[in-house]
């Protein structure tokens, strides 16, 4: 284990749709001081709204009495956010949309945030929280030196 | 918090001289979007539009629920027999509507003349 000086920023934000552009905002200006490529930062803010999105929609109901806690750490290497709400957390893993399913009528147009979060970033993990609660999706991007 | 969706409707000709229907969005793309995406789309007469071209030049943002609007759209579109193309997509979401399939229902262009030229 080597010693590792990490920032960190946390927001939180209402569990209101539209409030995970506030995460978006918060990740983009992280990363851009971090030295990721703008393409890098785009893919961060997607999965981070859909990860804020999930978190509004599905683990916390739209209860505006709830909020989402967003944590943005960053070390030299990597930037980690964890998305918290307070659900009992996601118990299946994303699976890649069927567009022609979808097209059909077979499949819900709707579901592609975990997929969408999982194939943006360089990790993503879904935690189910104790007692059903603070549930969290925790994603990481990594800074590529020889890039 | 959401910006809200504009749509605005235009109709072209291609060089190739077939008529072609613009539906040009402002703002986000979202859950809320449905009014200005799946609308603007119903309320054109089916019989007569046959090719359909999507401006997302002035859109900034768009989220899987917003996606999923384009989707249905294409849905429809495809029972009723028309042809959707895109265009002014960032690079980002050029990567992400490919990630989900979606040009393999529409054509993506990077502007209006490249897509105009292949209609």
């Amino acid at each position: 284990m080597s010693d590792k000086k990490t920032t960190t920023v946390e927001v939180r934000l209402p569990s209101r749709m539209g409030f995970e552009k506030v995460a978006m905002s918060t990740a983009s200006a992280v990363a851009k001081l971090m030295g990721f490529p703008e393409d890098r930062v785009e893919d961060l803010k997607t999965a981070v709204a859909e990860a804020c999105i999930n978190a509004i929609e599905h683990g916390n109901r739209l209860n505006e009495k709830l909020s989402v806690g967003v944590v943005l750490s960053a070390d030299a290497e990597s930037l980690e956010v964890k998305v918290i709400d307070d659900g009992k957390g996601m118990r299946k893993q994303p699976s890649k949309p069927d567009i022609d399913r979808k097209m059909h009528g077979e499949e819900d147009p709707r579901g592609m945030g975990m997929f969408l979060i999982q194939a943006l970033v360089d990790e993503a993990e879904w935690v189910a929280g104790s007692e059903g609660k603070a549930s969290y999706v925790r994603l990481v991007i990594r800074l590529d030196k020889d890039a | 918090m959401q910006s809200e969706t504009k749509s605005r409707v235009d109709q072209l000709t291609s060089p190739a001289g077939h008529p072609v229907t613009v539906l040009r969005f402002e703002g986000d793309i979202a859950s809320t979007s449905k009014e200005a995406v799946l609308g603007t789309y119903q309320a054109l007469p089916k019989n007569a539009v046959k090719q359909i071209l999507l401006d997302f030049t002035k859109v900034d943002y768009i989220n899987s629920s917003g996606i999923a609007l384009v989707i249905q759209l294409l849905m429809e579109a495809a029972n009723a027999g028309q042809k959707v193309y895109a265009f002014g997509l960032s690079p980002h979401f050029t990567k992400v509507f490919t990630m989900v399939g979606i040009t393999k229902y529409a054509g993506l262009f990077p502007g209006q003349a490249e897509a105009m030229a292949a209609l």
